[in-house]
């Protein structure tokens, strides 16, 4: 069947927003909500399924955790607009979800690559 | 740490809502703008990049929901919904509402009212500092009243010499009676009543004056100039709460005495060591100046080192009473307090447990009464909630469909409860305040600290922690079931015969089996505690208290001699009597020194002559000096003679005695025919009149104590022995109230110095007596009343639904030919049924709970049959009422009306 549909976009999963948010503002420094947003999209190449909205709920959960900072500011083309950045604490959080996101990944590739016998 | 900053910004965000939505509503429309902007750029058409940027932000408003979630406290955001429909729905059933609650403030209005009683008398300490360091220092109650429950003042100072667990002992004169000061302010004396303390009475008690200043240890000494302290209460209305009292003299007891300062307005005298007394004034005692011959007159107190347990002390005081002497002058009575019936002469408690701690039980049991209604409240509201959720189960059931969790239907009901729980607890708090204002005011009952009685900060966490309790314990039930509930048969179920309604049915019903059984616990209480009492009522006193009235009578019969003051005396109490005993409606007049359930004193222990005592006597009887007449004015029965005006100084000494006395004696005298009347009695010396002839054997007198046993009397005449004052007895025809002004202007007639004393009616005394117990009984009563009232409510309210539910069905039975008699009989057989098994059960719980009260009961067994029957009948009685309205209503149904119905 999912031949003949264009293959669905991925839905999120529970608390990878918040793991994308610190890792874009990590890479990228200051940012304002639509430009994160639209990282993520490019980044994923659309294959997220993202309502761009619901970043801010994200971004207002890591602020207040502290793990980011917000300020208003004037963005490049002179609008005004929010711009976020990455706390000491918040680079502390990436690293540890990170990891924790590296070895999940692992495993679920391993469990899911296993044939009938139980073997890899 | 990020936690709990995340909370803390949560519950910042929450505050400040608006502005935190502005914020978003700016950073949103940044968002779009800078969108559209891109769009743009890429060449859309301005119509077609703004649509394309609202679609990739997704939904504006749950984007914004999300937010306010993740920011703020969601779940007071929902409370507040939850809030907001719960005052909409409650306010659309007032009829419901205003039940709940006013059943809700009862229950919780009694509770709190009996928390603040039992917090008072129990919780919390007395209303001095470091209260836990005072100690009681008695010995061990005894036959012979106060004068074995006191000290000599030689006896004090060495017991405060000799005794190292205190920082200090202090004491007061026990004997003062009411009306002793007698004040002048130009006009009629006025009558007030002080209490002679030692100079470090306040100082031991930690109390400070509130003006001026308290005493010192020369204010009591011979030859100084007499001072007074005021209590607050005196101050205020004798002295118009003068400010510049301190220092102003006046005419006390015909004395200029110096006002020296104020009470605090938290120091009441009688409500801690004389209750349901009033004390006006202090005064110092002199213990070198004339009381140092009286013999036991202190009480003490003293105040325990920091950290001396109680068992030091008592050893302490075990140590100590070899050393104290009753007179320094007789070195024979020295050590006399070390021993007393085999126990210790002196024993110290702590003062709290001497002031409320024979309250102990009455109080736990009256706490345990209010819980109960607290619990039958419970029932009731879980019955009526139960009813409005099965009406509104399809309300709860649609909600479901339309994805509320169970979670959050349970926590709308909870919301529900709790709100008609606060409500009722507010009002509850009202009613509790005037419950306790009125019962601070009842200055008449003898409860010890009822003038401390107040509502405070514990009374309020009390209030808090039982309207939750309560909320959780009504709300939870039928919060559960509503929720569990299937949601298709809500839906579907049309209330009537299907299985649903049936559970409910039986949940109910088995709310309003434990709610009958509840009640008749309570029920089963208050009538032991209303039997108790009638008995105590019944109690023959030896006296009669009805028709009789006395008032204090002053009087001068100071002389030269001993005998000029006899004389004086028999002349003024001939004249007073004779006087008094002309006014129409007065049947019998006579004069005692003391009255009896009020203050009395021993005089050693008369005894036959060349009788052996026994080792181990009780102390002595209890000495009244009486003139002729004041038996007969008493109404107690004497056989043998009453004393005449003849039996003078220089006749033969004369005594009655009561029977239990003359019991005791004749059980060691062998005298022929066991009877006393006509033997003698030696005082114990050996001077002329040491013999006094026994003339007359009188009742038993419950001279201490309604309740207890009589115990020994002995009657001197006044012409022989020396009162210490005088109550003028009348016995009369009319209401005693009737003849006070003639009596008065009779004494004052006789003497002008006679004070506007209270005249007080006898049975006055037997009340004070009685009041505790009264007061117990009328509050565990109406605590009766109330659990009967909502038991009935209950039964009421089960039976008159199911009356409801079942009309289709009742409908179709009358239809078929059922007569009215017949629908009705199954109507009240089914509430009779509930009546039954609850009363049943309660009848069990009753026979053992009981027991526990046993120990408050008079004369009453704890399975008295007559209460038992009692409470069966008035249950069975209220059950029939309440199950007939709605058996009533149930056989008025049309057939044809209910089976078009529905």
């Amino acid at each position: 069947m999912g031949e003949f549909t264009p293959d669905p976009k991925l839905d999120l999963l529970q608390g990878t927003l918040d793991l994308m948010v610190l890792q874009t503002l990590s890479a990228l420094g200051t940012l304002h909500g639509y430009g994160i947003a639209r990282r993520i999209e490019q980044v994923s190449g659309d294959e997220i399924l993202l309502n761009q909205g619901t970043i801010y709920a994200s971004l207002v959960r890591l602020q207040q955790q502290g793990l980011i900072d917000a300020e208003w500011g004037t963005s490049d083309n002179n609008r005004k607009a929010k711009f976020y950045s990455i706390t000491k604490s918040g680079r502390k959080q990436l690293a540890k979800d990170a990891v924790y996101w590296q070895r999940l990944s692992t495993v679920m590739g391993r469990v899911l690559a296993m044939d009938a016998e139980g073997g890899m | 740490m990020g936690r709990v900053q995340g909370g803390l910004n949560r519950v910042r965000s929450f505050f400040r809502k608006p502005a935190l939505d502005a914020d978003l509503e700016a950073e949103i429309a940044a968002h779009i703008e800078m969108a559209i902007e891109e769009n743009l750029q890429r060449g859309m058409t301005p119509v077609e990049a703004r649509r394309q940027a609202l679609i990739r932000f997704g939904g504006m408003e749950p984007a914004k929901e999300k937010h306010r979630e993740a920011r703020g406290l969601m779940k007071l955001d929902i409370l507040l919904q939850d809030l907001k429909y719960t005052i909409r729905t409650l306010s659309r059933d007032r009829g419901f509402t205003v039940v709940a609650v006013l059943i809700l403030a009862l229950g919780i209005g009694a509770n709190i009212a009996v928390f603040s009683v039992v917090n008072t008398l129990l919780l919390r300490p007395l209303p001095f500092p470091a209260a836990q360091q005072l100690a009681w220092i008695a010995p061990p109650p005894t036959k012979c009243g106060l004068s074995c429950a006191t000290y000599s003042t030689d006896a004090y100072d060495e017991f405060r010499m000799y005794s190292r667990a205190y920082q200090d002992v202090t004491g007061y004169f026990a004997f003062s009676s009411p009306g002793n000061l007698s004040l002048t302010l130009g006009g009629t004396p006025i009558p007030a009543t002080s209490i002679d303390v030692i100079a470090n009475f306040f100082e031991v008690l930690g109390v400070q004056p509130a003006m001026g200043r308290l005493f010192r240890p020369e204010d009591g000494r011979n030859g100084t100039a007499p001072v007074v302290v005021l209590t607050d209460a005196w101050w205020r209305r004798q002295f118009n709460g003068d400010p510049a009292i301190v220092g102003k003299t006046f005419d006390m007891n015909g004395r200029q005495t110096t006002v020296i300062g104020v009470l605090p307005r938290s120091f009441d005298f009688g409500t801690v060591f004389s209750p349901g007394t009033k004390v006006d004034a202090i005064t110092p005692l002199n213990l070198y100046g004339p009381p140092r011959d009286w013999g036991n007159i202190i009480t003490l107190i003293g105040r325990m080192k920091p950290g001396v347990s109680l068992a030091q002390v008592q050893a302490d005081a075990v140590a100590a009473a070899p050393h104290m002497c009753w007179n320094n002058k007789y070195p024979k009575s020295c050590g006399s307090y070390a021993e007393k019936n085999g126990a210790g002469g002196i024993v110290p408690v702590p003062l709290k447990e001497y002031v409320s701690g024979r309250l102990h039980r009455a109080l736990v049991v009256l706490w345990l009464a209010v819980g109960m209604i607290l619990l039958i409240v419970c029932v009731n509201l879980s019955n009526l909630l139960l009813a409005r959720a099965a009406s509104r189960s399809k309300e709860f059931a649609m909600r479901g469909a339309l994805g509320a969790s169970r979670l959050r239907i349970i926590r709308q009901l909870l919301t529900e409860s709790l709100v008609l729980s606060f409500t009722g607890a507010v009002l509850g708090l009202g009613l509790a305040w005037v419950l306790v204002s009125w019962f601070a005011h009842q200055g008449a009952v003898a409860l010890p600290l009822l003038s401390a009685l107040r509502i405070d900060g514990a009374a309020l966490a009390w209030t808090v922690l039982i309207a939750v309790t309560a909320a959780t314990l009504f709300g939870l039930m039928p919060g559960l079931r509503m929720a569990g509930g299937n949601l298709h048969e809500s839906l579907k179920d049309t209330g009537q015969g299907s299985g649903q309604s049936r559970k409910h049915d039986r949940i109910r019903s088995v709310l309003v089996v434990s709610e009958v059984a509840l009640a008749c616990v309570l029920l089963v209480g208050a009538g032991l505690l209303l039997r108790s009492f009638m008995q105590v009522l019944d109690v023959d006193l030896g006296f009669q208290p009805e028709r009789a009235a006395a008032v204090k009578v002053e009087y001068n019969d100071s002389a030269l001699t001993q005998d000029a003051s006899v004389q004086k005396r028999t002349a003024i109490f001939q004249q007073i009597l004779s006087r008094v005993s002309s006014i129409p409606g007065v049947e019998a007049a006579g004069v005692s020194d003391y009255l009896p359930l009020g203050q009395n004193r021993s005089w050693g222990t008369p005894w036959p002559e060349g009788v052996p005592q026994p080792d181990k006597a009780p102390a002595g009887p209890l000495v009244y000096v009486v003139t002729p007449g004041y038996l007969r004015a008493m109404g107690t029965n004497i056989r043998g003679r009453d004393f005449t005006w003849s039996d003078g100084p220089h006749g033969e000494s004369v005594v009655v005695i009561n029977q239990a006395y003359a019991r005791f004696v004749a059980g060691y005298a062998h005298w022929p025919n066991n009877d006393p009347v006509g033997q003698t009695l030696s005082n114990g010396s050996t001077g002329p009149g040491h013999l006094m002839r026994i003339v007359g054997v009188a009742a038993d007198v419950h001279e201490e104590s309604v309740e207890g046993e009589a115990g020994w009397q002995i009657y001197y005449p006044m012409t022989q022995a020396s009162p210490t004052g005088a109550e003028l007895v009348l016995r009369t025809t009319l209401p005693p109230a009737e003849l006070a002004n003639s009596v008065l202007r009779t004494l004052r007639d006789i003497n002008p110095q006679q004070p506007f004393a209270d005249f007080k009616p006898i049975q006055t005394l037997v009340d004070h007596a009685n009041s505790p117990r009264r007061f117990f009984m009328l509050l565990v009563a109406s605590f009766a009343g109330l659990g009967l009232l909502l038991a009935a409510l209950g039964i009421y309210g089960v039976i008159s639904y199911s009356v409801t539910q079942r009309t289709q069905e009742i409908g179709i039975r009358m239809a078929l030919g059922a007569s009215i008699t017949t629908v009705q009989m199954s109507v009240i057989a089914k509430t009779l049924r509930l009546a039954l098994v609850g009363v049943a059960v309660g009848t069990a719980a009753s026979l053992l709970l009981s027991r526990g009260i046993a120990a408050l009961l008079f004369g009453t067994a704890p399975t008295d049959p007559i209460t038992f029957a009692g409470m069966i009948l008035l249950l069975g009685t209220v059950a029939l009422v309440a199950g007939y309205l709605p058996a009533r209503r149930a056989s008025r149904i049309n057939p044809m009306v209910a089976l078009r119905n529905n």
